[in-house]
């Protein structure tokens, strides 16, 4: 993590007082691919377009949805602006959401070893922004080009539902969408919220908005969707037949 | 001359009906002689207690730095510790010193978030066992074992546990050089602690 002759921050206060390299991160994040959650109050859902620009990508091998501890999962949006360079800024964005998986499951294991208890998921959102903030604040480093969507059940059994910044700020959210036509999608979730959401009407919105802003058919295949609920507390990717249930049921 | 012995101490924890009882002799002494009558060796962690026997200092620090840690946790999760986060707690942080650890042999006694009653015994390197009835520790442990093995019953009520641990503790201090000097009993119920001090033998 940064080279011993760089002990300086590249994130630097522009004169206006703005750390553009955080500003850009976000316009990464916001040219990535969508990725929504939605807060019922019986469980959380996650779901990402994986949507690929070559029919040739094996897509089994390609996993933004993960899960970190037992009950809590996270998604990431953030690719580079250019699909069709496809290769490196997959692997770029790919691989900074990978770190960020692996620091996180990392954590939540030690926090195991620890307190032989897992680590309840606004506890993991604060340890992972917390890491995204050294980012910008150490040497040699550039901040994540990706803002992550974490789903889990808290320690007192509650649904949650946050997103975490390149700048290392979280917010926790009833519903929200982050990346490409994210206002379009916020504003479809918007009006279709309700506070006494139950988890399979949430799954068949999240869904629904999706497919809003959806470029050509969207499959089984070209998506992925995680699952929480508070009755067993344990985070699931769906499995492709899954989808196809709630997307037999949309249509 | 063993390290474990240089103090000395008595502690006994017992489980009761929705209850748990955690008696600790208060003697301080530098071998032979002894320096305090008033030194307690339980420490209350909202619903738990933390019994430390064994050398002075280390008790000392064991305390200061599991309240450090539990203050920590409250802040950040914003909820208590229950006692089986506690034990497993302090079996890390004296496994962490294995090769120079601290010489104190904890026992964890509280109710958990269900109010059920939790025990747990430890070494100084962090061994952790999980009963359901008592555990003791300290410079008495062969007597205090007898005496609870031959007075300790399943589900006694508040004051029945009370009267078994005082007189459990009592007894097993009387027969032992380097403990006793005064005795402290708490009993954890849902509804709070019950704290009192026992008349005992200053000798």
């Amino acid at each position: 993590m940064g080279d011993s002759a760089y002990s300086f921050s590249l994130t630097t206060f522009s004169r206006t007082g703005k750390l553009l390299q955080i500003e850009y991160a976000l316009n990464a994040v916001a040219n990535g691919r969508t990725s929504l959650g939605i807060c019922a109050k019986d469980g959380v859902v996650i779901a990402t377009d994986k949507k690929l620009s070559s029919t040739l990508v094996d897509t089994d091998q390609v996993s933004k949805v993960q899960g970190i501890t037992e009950g809590s999962g996270f998604v990431y949006s953030g690719l580079g602006p250019d699909y069709r360079v496809l290769g490196e800024s997959l692997l770029v964005g790919f691989g900074l959401g990978v770190e960020l998986v692996r620091k996180a499951r990392k954590s939540s294991q030690s926090y195991y070893l620890q307190y032989r208890e897992n680590k309840p998921v606004s506890q993991l959102v604060k340890s992972t922004a917390s890491v995204m903030q050294e980012y910008t604040q150490s040497g040699g480093v550039r901040p994540f080009g990706v803002s992550l969507l974490v789903a889990g059940v808290d320690a007192d059994n509650t649904p949650r539902l946050y997103q975490v910044d390149p700048s290392g700020a979280y917010f926790g959210w009833k519903a929200t969408a982050i990346g490409k036509n994210y206002v379009n999608a916020k504003n479809f979730l918007e009006k279709r919220y309700q506070d006494d959401m139950e988890l399979e009407d949430a799954i068949h919105t999240a869904l629904l908005t999706l497919r809003e802003g959806f470029e050509g058919e969207m499959t089984n295949e070209n998506i992925e969707v995680g699952v929480v609920s508070n009755v067993d507390g344990k985070f699931r990717v769906l499995t492709p037949e899954q989808i196809q249930d709630y997307l037999d049921e949309a249509n | 001359m063993s390290i474990l012995e240089y103090n000395g101490a008595a502690i006994i924890a017992m489980t009761g009906k929705n209850c748990v009882g955690i008696a600790c002799d208060t003697r301080l002494g530098a071998q032979a002689q002894t320096v305090s009558c008033d030194f307690r060796k339980v420490f209350q962690f909202n619903k738990s207690f933390v019994g430390l026997a064994g050398l002075a200092t280390d008790v000392q620090t064991m305390n200061n730095l599991l309240t450090f840690r539990k203050n920590l946790y409250e802040l950040r999760e914003e909820r208590e510790m229950t006692p089986r986060v506690l034990s497993n707690l302090l079996s890390n942080l004296l496994y962490e010193k294995r090769f120079g650890p601290y010489f104190i042999e904890p026992v964890v006694a509280g109710l958990d978030e269900n109010n059920e009653p939790f025990l747990s015994g430890m070494d100084l390197i962090g061994a952790p066992v999980y009963t359901d009835d008592f555990v003791v520790s300290g410079t008495a442990t062969g007597n205090m074992y007898g005496m609870c093995e031959t007075l300790y019953k399943k589900d006694m009520e508040v004051e029945e546990l009370f009267e078994t641990l005082s007189q459990a503790l009592l007894a097993s201090v009387d027969r032992d050089a380097l403990s006793g000097w005064g005795a402290t009993v708490h009993i954890v119920t849902k509804d709070g602690v019950i704290s009192r001090e026992l008349k005992a033998r200053m000798d």
